[in-house]
């Protein structure tokens, strides 16, 4: 076809007029009232990709297996779209703003950033924003954060947890713990109860920030050198972590001596260095690369036999990574099937769900029968405790694969409950909140 | 036809000098005011207010700001992030540590530590220029990066360096839905592009501008660089801070010094260039430019029904945005308000042009 002016004009107003229905089409898609709504933010492109494709595979795949092998949530369809955040935080929002019309239920942002702007957003919104080991450490409280779940463990147990590791090997006192972190709320979350710890236990901390995206750190890695710290625990996230393991072997700092927390230690991590990485400790968030329990062979009987997996080939289903994203959703899941209990087995909504969260109670026995295994710790949520459970255990990278170095570890609570309730109180003046009574909740 | 000057005779200076000396152009611009005022707040949904139009609209002030600063007094300035998140942090700080401070003049004393802090960093302009001053700016982005980042008593202690705006609260009235927050930035901005439309008319104008055109040849005729180039920093600064306790406060609700790191500058930067330099209108278009193109790219393919995986539609989106960018440089450098100019020359001609 010629281009006339005419046939250029009409383009142009075709092509405005798809503008006009695309933004128009933000409001349309009005609840559909027999499926359950779940927005997905993921980041799969980017700096921080490694990490967080396995991640959103393994929570798109659990949602997918929920509607292919039990015909959604006792019979009630979950829907989902994903939304690309980048792991920027305006991003982020737009995306939470942009699902929202569509009434989703709850939200599950991996991302610290994001939670933290989403914090104060879901209550108005009614949306229950899980953040299974991530976000706000002091959001536990429930009273004062009633619409936040950092299911499993926040970065306070982590710290904790790994400072009580590394006590095993002889007292701290007059020890040299560095803390290398991303600069951002997600690395700079555990300062806080490091330092308590550190006032505790006499050891010093020192804090060494890495810039995003944390290419960049041959200066970081030289001042390890130059003060030789005890221990080095690692707070990083996309390719930041493999960098720092890169400059640790550059500098021959020993891996043995190294702990990353849970988002820093997976495989996208160390695989990169490979053999040398061998010795690196991780925190695990209760589960590391298990992949033969029944919902593993699920998801390739289901999924990936059909060709309808979300990740480019089985491999991936097991990996550190792929099984947290696998348990955030079957978290998000759970707090839907409790809150059906309680609702009646239909469609439920935010506010039922955030019911559902905070009686979450998942007991070894009903893990082992959703196909987990033991890679969930039983778990019980409280309007004091939106965590739920606060255990952890070590794994180590042989060169190959992580495997268990430890047994379980339970963060103090003697030490992180007091944090807590400060942090919690400070936010609920600032934000002129009026903290709910747990006693009189039912 | 309909855009045609023909008949329309000033009789006094007044009428001459007045801001929008065309009829229809007065006419069009009282429209879109009063559409933005009246029709927006009842027909868009809450995704548009909180995604597109309230982000638009700050960054467009934040824009003007910066057109002030590099269209209209030549001075090329990195740290625009950074003058915003001087706007941004001291906003926070008065209104946690001074709960009972109208939020209203709370935005303006953080425009005011913006505006000391810009000239501050604007002082160097007075002996250097071009590249150099830019670099000279970076330098206030990193500075104020690290400490917003670095000092806690700017976060109140916050253990994560992350802070929470709090509640904005106006003469016992709490802002709260989008359409209030719409419409309170709504008045901000229009009073901003109003306050900056006429100052660069005036004599203070008049003098950005001759130190940009020429500074040697502004100085011989009477105007004093020092001054000159330090309104224009200070002006465009308290713009910029206003804007930046805007996008902290209502867009971002909970930030981080990340919010505001060069990233912000450069992207201020940019729209200022695509927009035009030296155009209000311009601020204006090189925020839309800037804000709403990636998301509508972002959007179109799942809208159109066309099934692209996550990864791919934020891939196109970057390719095509990029290429758009040179795209319309290459076609018209000196930006889109200039296309619009160009789009009213034409109609003034039509349905006969030459």
């Amino acid at each position: 076809m010629k281009l006339t002016p005419n046939g250029i004009r009409t383009k142009a107003a075709a092509l405005a007029l798809a503008v006009a229905g695309a933004l128009a089409g933000a409001q349309d898609v009005a609840a559909q009232s027999k499926e359950i709504f779940i927005p997905v933010l993921v980041y799969r492109t980017g700096a921080y990709a490694p990490n967080g494709v396995p991640w959103a595979d393994g929570f798109v795949d659990y949602l997918k297996l929920v509607n292919e092998r039990d015909g959604g949530v006792n019979g009630v369809k979950i829907a989902f779209e994903e939304c690309e955040t980048g792991y920027a935080t305006d991003r982020g929002v737009e995306c939470y703003e942009r699902l929202k019309s569509r009434h989703g239920v709850a939200v599950n942002p991996l991302s610290t950033g994001i939670t933290y702007a989403l914090t104060d957003k879901v209550p108005g919104d009614k949306i229950v924003l899980f953040s299974t080991g991530y976000g706000r450490a002091d959001s536990i409280e429930g009273s004062v954060f009633g619409w936040n779940f950092p299911l499993l463990g926040t970065y306070w147990d982590a710290a904790d947890m790994l400072v009580q590791q590394v006590k095993k090997k002889g007292p701290l006192k007059g020890k040299k713990i560095a803390l290398v972190y991303h600069d951002s709320p997600y690395g700079k979350e555990p300062i806080r109860l490091l330092e308590e710890r550190a006032k505790l236990e006499g050891f010093q901390l020192i804090l060494l920030p890495v810039t995003h995206p944390g290419v960049e750190q041959k200066a970081t890695w030289l001042q390890i050198r130059q003060q030789r710290p005890d221990f080095v625990f690692l707070w990083g996230w996309g390719v930041m972590n493999s960098t720092s393991i890169k400059e640790a072997i550059a500098v021959s700092y020993p891996r043995l001596q190294m702990y990353g927390v849970w988002w820093s230690s997976a495989e996208p991590d160390v695989l990169p260095a490979e053999d040398a990485a061998k010795g690196y400790n991780g925190i695990a968030l209760g589960h590391s690369s298990e992949h033969e329990f029944p919902v593993h062979k699920d998801m390739v009987k289901y999924l990936y036999d059909k060709g309808k997996g979300t990740a480019k080939g089985k491999d991936e289903v097991g990996s550190v990574l792929y099984n947290r994203g696998m348990i955030s959703a079957m978290l998000t899941i759970e707090s839907i099937k409790a809150a059906q209990g309680k609702y009646g087995k239909r469609p439920v909504n935010g506010e039922e769900v955030r019911w559902g969260a905070e009686h979450l109670s998942l007991d070894a026995g009903k893990i082992k029968s959703l196909g987990f295994g033991d890679m969930v710790q039983p778990l019980k949520t409280s309007c004091h405790d939106h965590a739920g459970v606060h255990r952890g255990r070590i794994h180590t990278w042989d060169g190959h694969q992580w495997s268990y170095t430890s047994d379980w570890l339970e963060a103090d609570q003697k030490v992180i409950r007091p944090i807590v309730e400060t942090s919690a109180k400070a936010y609920a003046a600032e934000k002129k909140i009026t903290p709910r009574d747990c006693s009189k909740e039912s | 036809m309909i855009y045609r000057e023909t008949g329309q005779f000033k009789t006094s200076y007044a009428a001459d000098q007045q801001l929008f000396p065309i009829v229809q152009d007065r006419v069009f611009v009282v429209a879109v005011i009063a559409f933005a005022f009246l029709v927006v707040p009842f027909v868009a949904t809450e995704y548009l207010f909180l995604a597109i139009l309230i982000p638009f609209l700050i960054l467009a002030l934040a824009a003007i700001g910066l057109n002030i600063l590099v269209g209209y007094c030549g001075q090329v300035s990195l740290g625009t992030g950074a003058f915003m998140a001087i706007g941004a942090y001291s906003a926070y700080n008065l209104a946690v540590r001074i709960p009972d401070l109208n939020l209203l003049v709370v935005f303006i004393l953080a425009g005011v530590f913006a505006t000391i802090v810009g000239v501050v960093f604007g002082i160097p302009s007075l002996r250097i220029k071009g590249f150099y001053l830019a670099v000279a700016t970076l330098a206030a982005q990193f500075f104020v990066d690290w400490l917003f980042a670095r000092v806690s008593w700017f976060t109140n202690d916050s253990s994560s360096g992350s802070v929470s705006a709090p509640p904005i609260t106006i003469f016992g009235y709490t802002i709260v839905t989008p359409v209030e927050q719409y419409l309170f930035v709504l008045a901000i901005v229009c009073v901003g592009a109003l306050v900056a439309r006429n100052l660069t008319r005036g004599a203070i104008g008049r003098s950005w501008m001759a130190t940009r055109d020429m500074d040697v040849a502004a100085e011989v005729i009477g105007i004093r660089p020092m001054r000159a180039k330090l309104s224009a920093f200070a002006v465009s600064s308290f713009f910029v801070g206003i804007a930046g306790a805007l996008w902290a406060f209502i867009r971002l609700g909970s930030w981080e010094p990340l919010a505001f790191d060069v990233n912000r500058s450069f992207q201020l930067l940019f729209m200022v260039i695509i927009g035009g330099l030296g155009s209000i209108l311009g601020s204006f278009l090189g925020a839309a430019f800037i804000v709403i193109l990636p998301l509508v790219l972002n959007q179109l393919p799942t809208r159109l029904g066309i099934p692209l995986s996550t990864a791919m539609i934020s891939h196109i989106e970057f390719m095509v945005f990029g290429a758009l960018i040179v795209f319309f440089l290459i076609v018209e450098p000196r930006g889109l308000a200039r296309l619009w100019a160009i789009g009213k020359e034409k109609l003034r001609m039509w349905p006969f042009p030459h």
